[in-house]
């Protein structure tokens, strides 16, 4: 296999691995911030224990988040060499602020797990909220890089040198501001169904106490009320995404709609397959005019096809699914967590039924699915480019060889690791059950 | 100038994880070396360091990998094709070292086979990294074009990766050793100061001779190198005097009765190390890679270059008071340092 494609697939799944845990303590971390302020509000214990064991949580995941992180950082300056050669001299600036945000948070989350005896309850607060925001801002700063990958801005290239650099008008790159914000919002979405799907097991289980049960439930509720806000604010700046992409990468948008000629009243395709010998999605469900009125505001609005650029531009076709299981997971998520809030809250109910806690099982692992197939849309729809217009893959990959053993290594110790992740907190969470928090 | 400065930066991030790195791998092995025994509490000691502290030690590598593709962006082709190999082993133990020391602590059945794994993984990191050493110095590189390739059986076959093996380990057994000795002073525990107390004395001048043997050994590979080290002879004599100062401090009298100041000692042995280092990292200039790439053919933009000094400063000035509160609570605040109720909550 070549060189290129191998880094590719050696990177691609070192990010898959990583963002699942980067994610998770993205999200739980200002879930921990939430419940903490609640137990003061509230005068709960409840929120504390919830506080507490979500923080066992992330302590667990960490062991795996910051090292696979370390990985990541360490990769791409061996797999993409060219790549960073140009981040070197233009896009720096972010990965040196990460670090600091990375400070801030193994700093104050250690103050936090291990000084919580020694702290007061609003110190507690404090630190979590440091932890909470040196959390979110790594991802922020990492996500610049990412952004100013599909709209390179800061910098001229003359004769293939790059000169008159301006450092700040590479971070402050068009999509930057959607961009975080999306990703952002989608982690703390994904977190929220995550823990919405191990309330909803544990209250499946028959005979709980009633202490467990409340408990629970104050859990889902917390998950269900964040989950619907910010699943909902994931999909309309999912939507300002879409519009950023028309206006900035429009072969992107073109291949994740499955659009080939350029026009107006341009119809939004769900699912199918996009042939490019008839030039539209076959098999799936068409919307007239839809894509113009969502990436123009009008249905006259022109969006650009993919027929616009030469082949050797295009990304591969299949990037049309990962987008459509995305918004689809958006859409489905939305649904459910309001549904599940309006039974219990406009119809005054209780208890929330089977038929509701078992669809609500699923709703984290799709969460999770809807992260990463994002993520692998917006890295592989910039394919054939690293860096949109200015860098192919090709040209910022590395030369060594070796890269194929690396592979089977890196991909068994990834499953291995999940695995034994898996057991570490199923083992743990069995051998300190909740019951056991009550009494102190 | 400028490329003088950022490589100055680089240093002093990687003396920086060097002692942090080499404390924290070193205090997991002496948690797996002394794990179960009940006649002292040196594990204990090592892990009341380890638990708080592993996270912040990983992001001054972080930091010095991110430092050098920022400021010396066109090293990274070079590096990259030579490192892959040794960077790719060190990456794995990592994450299998970092990920087993904190499921050692939840798991409880496991904990001596979860303790043994990072213990031992975490032994072979710094031991890896200072095998890179000899390969950068130029003399088991081949250029192609450009390419670079590692010939690694001549690499395999020469005592100079040994010397430095040997001292990557002793350097981490040792000053890991001293720092608890001290540790454990802080932490009024004068069993576990005397048994790492211990552990230094022996390990100091093996650490030493091992250094001694890996110059020696360098000389057939890269003379170049040692004839710059031999300029700056100077700085090397005043490491080693302040070698001897810490050294002899584990045998100096206390005020309360105990032999031995640990503190004088880390001290000293924190800027023996600076010392030599520094020296050695100068006798390289100004090769990054020797003999195709140097410090200023890899050098960003001056735009660039400004910006990223700001933004290191600015950070660093927030920083710094936080480390001064972390230090506060976990290396001196007695209450942590004395509360066995801290295994149940990690
Ligand atoms: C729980 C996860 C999740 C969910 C439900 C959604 N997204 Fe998303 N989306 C992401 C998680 C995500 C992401 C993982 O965060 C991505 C990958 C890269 C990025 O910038 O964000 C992303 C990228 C991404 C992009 C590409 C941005 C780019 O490449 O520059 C667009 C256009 C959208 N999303 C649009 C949407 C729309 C219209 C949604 C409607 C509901 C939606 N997303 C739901
Ligand atoms: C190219 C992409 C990425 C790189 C280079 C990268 C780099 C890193 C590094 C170096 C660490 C270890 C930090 C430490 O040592 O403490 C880390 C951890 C982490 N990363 Fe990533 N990351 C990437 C993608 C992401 C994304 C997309 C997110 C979030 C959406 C993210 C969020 C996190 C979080 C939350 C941690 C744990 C941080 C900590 O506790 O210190 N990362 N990442
Ligand atoms: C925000 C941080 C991220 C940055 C800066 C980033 C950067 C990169 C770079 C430089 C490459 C290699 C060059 C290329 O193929 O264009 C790449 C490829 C890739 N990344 Fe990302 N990435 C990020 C997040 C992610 C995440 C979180 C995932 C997965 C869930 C991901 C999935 C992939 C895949 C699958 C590839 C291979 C694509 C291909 O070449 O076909 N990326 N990314």
């Amino acid at each position: 296999m070549d060189n290129v494609l191998l880094a590719r697939m050696l990177f691609g799944s070192t990010l898959i691995f990583h963002i699942i845990f980067a994610t998770l303590g993205v999200g739980l971390t200002l879930m921990i911030l939430i419940a903490e302020i609640m137990r003061v509000i509230r005068k709960d214990n409840d929120y504390g224990i919830l506080a507490k064991r979500w923080t066992k949580a992330v302590a667990i995941l960490l062991g795996v988040a910051i090292p696979s992180g370390t990985i990541v950082a360490v990769m791409l300056a061996l797999l993409w060499p060219g790549f960073i050669e140009v981040v070197g001299q233009v896009i720096a600036l972010p990965f040196t602020l990460e670090i600091f945000a990375f400070f801030i948070e193994a700093l104050f989350l250690s103050i936090y797990v291990y000084a919580a005896s020694r702290l007061s309850s609003l110190m507690r607060i404090i630190s979590v909220f440091f932890v909470a925001l040196g959390a979110t801002a790594s991802a922020v700063l990492i996500t610049n890089v990412q952004s100013w990958m599909n709209t390179p801005t800061g910098f001229n290239v003359v004769n293939g040198e790059i000169t008159d650099v301006r450092p700040w008008e590479a971070v402050l790159n068009p999509a930057f501001g959607y961009t975080a914000v999306h990703v952002a919002s989608s982690a703390y979405m994904a977190t929220a169904f995550v823990v919405a799907s191990v309330a909803a097991y544990q209250l499946l289980k028959p005979n709980l106490k009633e202490s467990e049960k409340t408990y629970h439930k104050k859990g889902l509720m917390i998950a269900l009320v964040f989950g619907a806000i910010t699943s909902l604010w994931t999909a309309t700046n999912g939507h300002t995404s879409a519009v950023g992409l028309h206006q900035n990468v429009p072969v992107k948008l073109a291949a994740a709609e499955g659009l080939f000629v350029t026009q107006p009243n341009a119809p939004l395709a769900i699912f199918g397959t996009p042939d490019p010998e008839a030039n539209r999605v076959v098999g799936g469900i068409e919307i007239p005019g839809m894509l113009s009125y969502l990436a123009t505001g009008s249905r006259d609005g022109v969006v650009i096809g993919l027929n616009e650029f030469p082949r050797d531009e295009w990304p591969p076709l299949f990037v049309h699914t990962l987008f459509n299981i995305m918004v689809g997971i958006g859409t489905l998520l939305i649904g459910l967590s309001f549904g599940a809030l309006a039974y219990r809250i406009v119809f005054k109910k209780r208890e929330y039924p089977n038929w509701l806690l078992i669809p609500l099982i699923g709703s984290g692992p799709l969460a999770m699915l809807g992260i990463e197939t994002g993520w692998i849309f917006a890295c592989i729809g910039r394919q054939p480019w690293t860096i949109y217009g200015i860098q192919r893959t090709a040209e910022a990959a590395t030369k060594s060889a070796n890269l194929g053993t690396f592979f089977v290594i890196f991909i068994s110790l990834y499953i291995f690791l999940l695995v034994i992740t898996a057991l570490v907190m199923r083992y743990y969470f069995r051998r300190n059950p909740l019951i056991n928090e009550f009494d102190s | 100038m400028e490329a003088y400065v950022a490589i100055i930066i680089i240093w002093l991030f990687l003396f920086l994880y060097a002692l942090g790195g080499a404390i924290d791998f070193g205090a997991g092995f002496w948690s797996m070396f002394y794990f179960g025994r009940k006649d002292t509490t040196a594990a204990s000691i090592a892990n009341l360091y380890l638990t708080p502290s592993w996270k912040v030690t990983n992001v001054f590598l972080v930091l010095f990998v991110v430092a050098l593709v920022g400021f010396f962006p066109h090293a990274a082709f070079a590096l990259g094709s030579i490192m892959i190999v040794p960077v790719s082993f060190v990456l794995i133990l990592l994450i299998i070292r970092s990920a087993f020391m904190v499921y050692s602590y939840s798991v409880q059945k496991y904990t001596k086979l979860f303790t043994y794994i990072s213990g031992i993984t975490g032994l072979l990191i710094p031991v890896l990294m200072l095998s890179i050493l000899p390969i950068i110095i130029g003399g088991f590189v081949e250029v192609v074009g450009d390419r670079h390739y590692i010939l690694y059986d001549r690499l395999l076959a020469s005592p100079t990766l040994y010397a430095h093996i040997g001292f990557g380990l002793s350097a981490e057994l040792f000053l890991s050793s001293l720092f608890l000795s001290d540790y454990a002073r802080e932490a009024k525990s004068m069993e576990t100061y005397k048994v790492y107390r211990r552990n230094a004395i022996i390990l100091g001048p093996i650490m030493l001779s091992m250094a001694v043997a890996a110059t020696m050994t360098l000389i057939p590979e890269a003379i170049w190198m040692v004839d710059n080290m031999v300029r700056q002879w100077h700085l090397f004599a005043l490491s080693l005097v302040v070698f001897s100062i810490g050294y002899s401090a584990l045998w100096w009298p206390s005020r309360k009765g105990r032999v031995g100041q640990p503190r004088v000692a880390v001290l000293s042995m924190v800027v023996q190390i600076g010392l030599a280092s520094f020296a050695y990292g100068w006798s390289h200039m100004p090769y990054i890679v020797y003999p195709k790439l140097t410090i200023y053919d890899a050098f960003t933009n001056i735009k660039m270059y400004y910006s990223l000094l700001w933004g290191y400063a600015i950070g660093m000035a927030i920083l710094v008071p936080l480390f001064y509160w972390f230090w506060r609570l976990f290396l001196k605040d007695k209450r942590y340092l004395t509360d066995k109720k801290v295994d149940d909550v990690r």
